[in-house]
């Protein structure tokens, strides 16, 4: 798959909540084709603090449209200074980059587990899997209702099972406690969310005996596979987050 | 037609933009992007002769205008790159040059042994420089003795041209640019990154694995063309010029200073493009200045 640099149109810039929007962005020529679990490497101008590209997930892709939106959560300057552009403005992106979520085996009941800016990868998986003739349930967990986000996109996908932290929405407590983990068998459990639950999905997995991919976010210089700054520990030694994953299956890790 | 091309003893390049070595992988990473066989010459990641696994993540900071790295020269050492990378790399219509790192004298040696049969690779840079191992490394670099015996034993067995990269981290660098050229050095290289060191305040630890690291990136800038000035002016072999290098503007600013290329690196990072684009605009600052050959302008500063 042909890599790209390019400057591109935002069309829509939404603000979801205080924490979270979406870019939309329309391709030049046509879109090229990406895969679930893939990310774009995004130049931050306007902020002289960031130095480095911003490694963010395909949130979405509309091929028909030639369209793709970025769900990015404001963590820093660099996230900052992007949440505040505009219609019209442009983005310098590189993509499509990275590897991609692999599709489960036919009739495979799968499940996507996603925590806070963690559901960013997991919409446009979700859509893929829905296309493929897979029918995946969905595990959402926020800290609180206010931080839901896409939850609506996601009921698009299929059944949403929902955790709040503090119990304001959904069931209450971390994503490992909802009863759909002990109610449901899954074959394929997807995840991306923060670290420690990525563990613990990993862990249940383990023990369930549940084939399981995560997708890691880790600290980034390049994006392409040069700089062999954001190695994940694995069991075929430190691979690039960035080119041998994100996605990586846990059997692959050390966790 | 502006001449952009240079040479170290008879070793042609067809113009002086060169890749950093760690900054650049093995090349093919960047042939989406441009063309990598416009480019004078490009200096793959590093090696050593057993496999490396690096150093532990989090292996870089970003910091203001640059940032730290603690790789720790992963690299799947000598017998993986003769077999799998070199038939590869051996064919790009360009320089490819080898940058070569050990933890012992015989470690250097040994590796320059196996690179001097390559047919395919014209040069090695020895890099005594790297901040981020514990044995070898910048240890080398910073100590003249250990710099004058690792240049002369390296220089007995490799046959093709040698390049030497020094160490910022130095109280004076001439020195040691001085010692490698009097050991046989055909060219010097420098600089490599500055040992710098970040604190995550959030988290109230070290923002790398290994506590310090390497600075690279504009930030680096101003002393690198220093010391690239420095050295320049006290040895007659010709000087590579590396510190942040974003911009042809940058890579002028080394050349009026005294080196007759340059190497980019973290630039890299952020625009897989950027080499071609200092080369064309070294290229467009000749024409503009009416001149002719790059050579008008290597070192002119002091002219």
């Amino acid at each position: 798959m042909t890599k790209r640099i390019e400057s591109i149109r935002i069309i829509k810039n939404t603000r979801l909540n205080k924490d979270f929007f979406i870019l939309e962005l329309s391709g030049n020529g046509k879109i090229p084709e990406m895969k679930p679990g893939q990310f774009v490497q995004v130049r931050v101008d306007g902020s002289p603090g960031t130095f480095l590209r911003r490694p963010i997930s395909i949130h979405d892709v509309n091929y028909g449209q030639n369209t793709f939106r970025l769900l990015i959560q404001v963590a820093g300057k660099g996230t900052e200074t992007l949440s505040k552009l505009d219609k019209g403005d442009f983005l310098n992106v590189i993509y499509p980059l990275g590897n991609s979520f692999s599709l489960p085996h036919k009739n495979q009941r799968s499940l996507l587990v996603g925590g806070g800016c963690g559901v960013a990868p997991l919409l446009f998986l979700g859509k893929y899997l829905t296309s493929n003739g897979f029918t995946p349930d969905v595990l959402l967990g926020f800290r609180t209702a206010e931080r839901i986000i896409e939850f609506s996109e996601y009921r698009e996908i299929g059944r949403v099972f929902l955790t709040t932290e503090d119990g304001s929405q959904g069931e209450k407590g971390i994503i490992t406690d909802h009863p759909v983990l002990s109610s449901e068998r899954y074959d394929m459990i997807y995840c991306c969310g923060p670290d420690l639950m990525m563990r613990n999905i990993a862990k249940y997995c383990r023990k369930n005996d549940i084939n399981c991919e995560v997708s890691i976010e880790n600290l980034m210089g390049c994006g392409i596979g040069v700089c062999l700054c954001c190695v994940i520990d694995t069991v075929r030694g430190n691979l690039c987050t960035c080119v041998d994953g994100p996605v990586f299956n846990i059997n692959d890790l050390k966790w | 037609m502006v001449k952009l091309d240079f040479t170290i003893g008879d070793l042609h390049f067809k113009n002086p933009v060169l890749t950093a070595s760690g900054t650049f992988g093995y090349g093919q990473e960047f042939d989406d992007f441009i063309d990598v066989s416009r480019l004078g010459g490009i200096i793959v990641k590093g090696i050593t002769l057993e496999p490396r696994d690096g150093n532990a993540y989090p292996r870089m900071a970003e910091t203001p205008s640059g940032m730290l790295n603690s790789v720790g020269l992963q690299n799947k050492g000598i017998d993986y790159f003769e077999k799998t990378i070199y038939p590869v790399i051996s064919n790009y219509g360009t320089n490819v040059i080898v940058n070569i790192n050990g933890n012992s004298i015989d470690d250097y040696v040994a590796l320059a042994e196996r690179i001097n049969l390559l047919d395919k690779i014209p040069a090695i840079e020895l890099n005594i420089s790297c901040p981020n191992v514990k044995m070898g490394g910048m240890v080398f670099g910073t100590n003249p003795d250990s710099t004058r015996k690792i240049t002369r034993a390296v220089r007995a067995v490799y046959s093709k041209k040698l390049i030497v990269k020094l160490s910022p981290n130095v109280t004076n660098i001439v020195d040691f640019a001085r010692i490698v050229e009097e050991e046989g050095a055909d060219s010097i290289s420098l600089i490599n990154t500055i040992l710098g060191m970040a604190v995550d305040v959030r988290n109230m630890k070290p923002s790398l694995s290994t506590i310090t690291g390497g600075l690279s990136g504009p930030a680096i800038k101003p002393v690198a063309v220093r010391m690239v000035w420095q050295v320049a002016s006290a040895v007659s072999v010709p000087v590579i010029g590396i510190g942040g290098i974003m911009n042809s503007d940058d890579a002028i600013e080394f050349i009026l200073a005294g080196a007759s290329a340059i190497q980019v690196g973290t630039a890299s990072f952020i625009d897989p493009q950027i080499s071609i684009k200092i080369l064309e605009g070294i290229d467009n600052y000749l024409i503009n200045k009416g001149l002719s050959d790059i050579r008008e302008i290597v070192g002119y500063i002091n002219k």
